[in-house]
């Protein structure tokens, strides 16, 4: 049996990048502040945020077009900062593209080649394969304002591909496709990874993309980290009411400790209704503010009060939203706190008792939440 | 197709209206001028129109047109030479405008953004003032106790003024000074546009500084150094103020020559027929330049 890929999990392992108390300041404002984070060898790595949290100031760093003002980034313990972007192994797959309008779509993805100085067949044979592998055989010829958004997101890709580098930024790099070649390059992405072992990092805005293609995912929040974890970590174990509510459909119920024990703790969320029931490792001390994040495929629905059930409060259904294989409901309580509790549609839809305004129970385990504290 | 107004016809008309008044005629004239003979007359040339003799008239005044006067500028070597001299002193020009204007066409594109106003303002700042005005000042400069040997004099870079007045270099820095602001706004508007991620990329793909400037940028500012020396290398071959004014007998301008022989020898037929000449000569480079303009538009 093979252990799971976990490089980091290993004390004795060297990161490929390494990143020490980090900041990076824009006159007064820092884009990025103090932030460490180590990136091992042939790691996918994701970097989620919202807008404006310095994605890509990070990326640039590493790519070297922006200087740390404050700590190290170390590449295979070797300090990147007076090593100019021509001389890292790290290439960068730009947001805006940045293709060369005066060059056909074949002599772009040459571009890097040519500065190496590898002979011509070379050059020749990876560009064909490239090409191949990101499906652009067909527009070698042309010029980049001759193709559409998707193309273009292609070609920058492979242009930076093409150079084998030890470590690919890729800066949102599937934003403009259409889902379906999204996902085919996606498995793309994460097939060449295998093959050719280069260490990923990739910005992005979709979380469902992040969840699929990363060994982990660092989740930023203006200019620091939140959280790094594996996605399943991540999204079963979030640290934080930001992680849990940026990471997937979440219901944050706030509360304050009432009987802490260990293993549990009893959470007066809402003053007409018992305690909840939260099972949890890190037991607050009672008297404490904290959050209970449910996400919605662990909170069941039902039109009579179930027996037995953890935790059981009663509300009215407020909306559904059909998703097709699955439902979401949105559940109003009587103090007006919303719940999302989800079912999956193995009944048709008319069969389906539960309707908008009926009164129904939600119910959870006293496992099935996460507690908070921040 | 055929639909159009007749309020949309006169404005499609206008343009060509403008061109025929204003560009077709006079060069017919000049034409029928360049085909008359010298006559001491006034004006100086026969035959003329005499529309009250009839048709017979008008056949008489056309037998009496001929290609002598193209005849002798192709006999006498100092047309073809002035011709040729011009070509090569507008070509040098152009060159030296190219070099500098591109310098100082860079910089602007290079400068802080909230700059970028006031330094072209800058650059365009002497067409505010006359070009004639702008050439004597340049007398002022380059004569032989003018400003610039007076400079060097007292700082003892040279011992003996330097003869620059009425030479062929003065024609240079008076031209490449003159029509400096053709190339550097063109040159200017292409580099202000190219997109700054593109030399990080290029930095990315390992080129140096210097290689991404002749595999990046230079070629993303053709279309400005084609527009940019068209714009200064025609209108440099017809130049005819400034080696009047800076150069010497020694430099031979086809302009001045233009001028010498409408002016000094009141030549007008002869005249005519250089400027004719003139002409057909500047038309391939502006049919180029069109042509260039024209692929730009269709490619971007
Ligand atoms: N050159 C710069 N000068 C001043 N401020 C900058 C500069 N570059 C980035 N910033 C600021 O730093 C912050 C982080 O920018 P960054 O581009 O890293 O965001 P991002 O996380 O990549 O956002 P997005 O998801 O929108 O791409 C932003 O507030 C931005 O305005
Ligand atoms: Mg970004």
């Amino acid at each position: 049996m093979t252990l799971p890929f976990a490089p980091w999990a290993d004390p004795a392992a060297e990161p490929l990048i390494d990143l020490r108390n980090v900041t990076k300041r824009f006159g007064a404002f820092e884009a990025v502040r103090d932030l460490s984070l180590t990136i091992h060898e042939r790691e996918f790595f994701a970097i989620l945020g919202p807008s404006g949290c310095g994605k890509t100031t990070l990326m640039r760093m590493l790519a070297g077009f922006e200087t740390p003002n404050e700590g190290q980034i170390l590449l295979d313990g070797q300090d990147l900062t007076p090593i100019p972007p021509a001389k890292r192994p790290v290439n960068m797959m730009f947001q805006s593209y940045a293709l060369f309008p005066h060059l056909t779509v074949e002599k772009n993805i040459a571009f890097g080649l040519k500065r190496e100085g590898i002979p011509k067949d070379e050059i020749a044979d990876r560009v064909t394969d490239i090409m191949r592998l990101v499906q652009l055989t067909d527009f070698a010829r042309r010029k980049p304002d001759q193709l559409s958004g998707g193309q273009r997101q292609r070609v920058a890709l492979a242009r930076a591909l093409v150079k084998r580098p030890k470590l690919l930024l890729l800066d949102e790099p599937l934003g403009a496709l259409d889902k379906k070649l999204r996902q085919e390059t996606q498995f793309e992405l994460m097939n060449i990874q295998e093959t050719l072992g280069t260490t990923f990092v990739i910005v992005t805005h979709d979380q469902e993309e992040a969840m699929t293609v990363s060994s982990r995912i660092a989740v930023m929040r203006a200019g620091e980290l939140a959280q790094v974890a594996t996605p399943t970590d991540l999204y079963e174990r979030p640290e934080t009411r930001f992680v849990a509510d940026f990471i997937g459909e979440v219901t944050v119920l706030e509360g304050r400790v009432t009987t802490a024990s260990r293993g549990g703790v009893g959470l007066a969320a809402m003053e007409d209704a018992p305690d909840l029931r939260v099972m949890t490792e890190d037991t607050p001390p009672a008297g404490t503010t904290a959050w209970l994040a449910l996400r919605p495929e662990k909170v069941s629905i039902s039109a009579a009060r179930p027996d037995g059930a953890d935790n059981a409060l009663s509300g009215k259904v407020l909306d559904i939203a059909y998703l097709g294989n699955i439902s979401t409901y949105h559940v109003e309580l009587a103090n007006g706190t919303i719940i999302k509790a989800q079912e999956s549609n193995r009944q048709r839809a008319d069969r389906r008792g539960i309707t908008w305004e009926d009164t129904v129970w939600v119910t959870w385990e006293e496992d099935a939440g996460v507690l908070l504290r921040a | 197709m055929n639909t159009r107004t007749p309020g949309q016809r006169l404005l499609i008309a206008l343009p060509y209206l403008w061109l025929l008044v204003l560009f077709l005629a006079p060069f017919l004239i000049v034409l029928k001028i360049s085909l008359s003979d010298l006559a001491v007359s006034r004006p100086p040339y026969t035959p003329q129109i005499d529309l009250s003799e009839g048709w017979a008239g008008l056949k008489d005044f056309f037998a009496n047109l001929d290609f002598e006067n193209y005849i002798f500028l192709a006999e006498d070597s100092l047309y073809i030479n002035a011709y040729l001299s011009s070509l090569k002193i507008a070509a040098v020009s152009t060159f030296i405008t190219l070099l500098i204007g591109y310098a100082i066409a860079y910089a602007l594109a290079r400068a802080p953004r909230r700059w970028r106003p006031t330094l072209v303002m800058l650059v365009i700042l002497p067409f505010w003032t006359s070009f004639l005005i702008r050439v004597y000042a340049w007398i002022g400069i380059l004569k032989t106790e003018g400003l610039l040997n007076q400079a060097l004099l007292s700082i003892g870079l040279i011992a003996e003024p330097l003869q620059i007045m009425n030479t062929t270099t003065a024609v240079y820095i008076g031209i490449v000074y003159s029509y400096l602001p053709f190339m550097i706004l063109p040159i200017y508007a292409t580099l202000e546009k190219m997109d700054e991620s593109l030399l990080e990329a290029a930095a990315d793909l390992g080129s140096s500084r210097f290689a991404a400037f002749f595999l990046v940028t230079l070629p993303l500012s053709l279309p400005g150094i084609i527009a940019g020396c068209f714009l200064v290398f025609i209108p440099a071959i017809g130049e005819f103020v400034i080696p009047d004014l800076l150069g010497g007998s020694d430099t031979l301008m086809i302009g001045k020559t233009l001028w010498v022989e409408f002016f000094n020898n009141r030549d007008w037929p002869l005249a005519s027929a250089v400027a004719t000449l003139l002409l057909l000569l500047l038309i391939v480079p502006i049919v180029l330049f069109q042509r260039q303009q024209m692929k730009q538009e269709i490619g971007g």
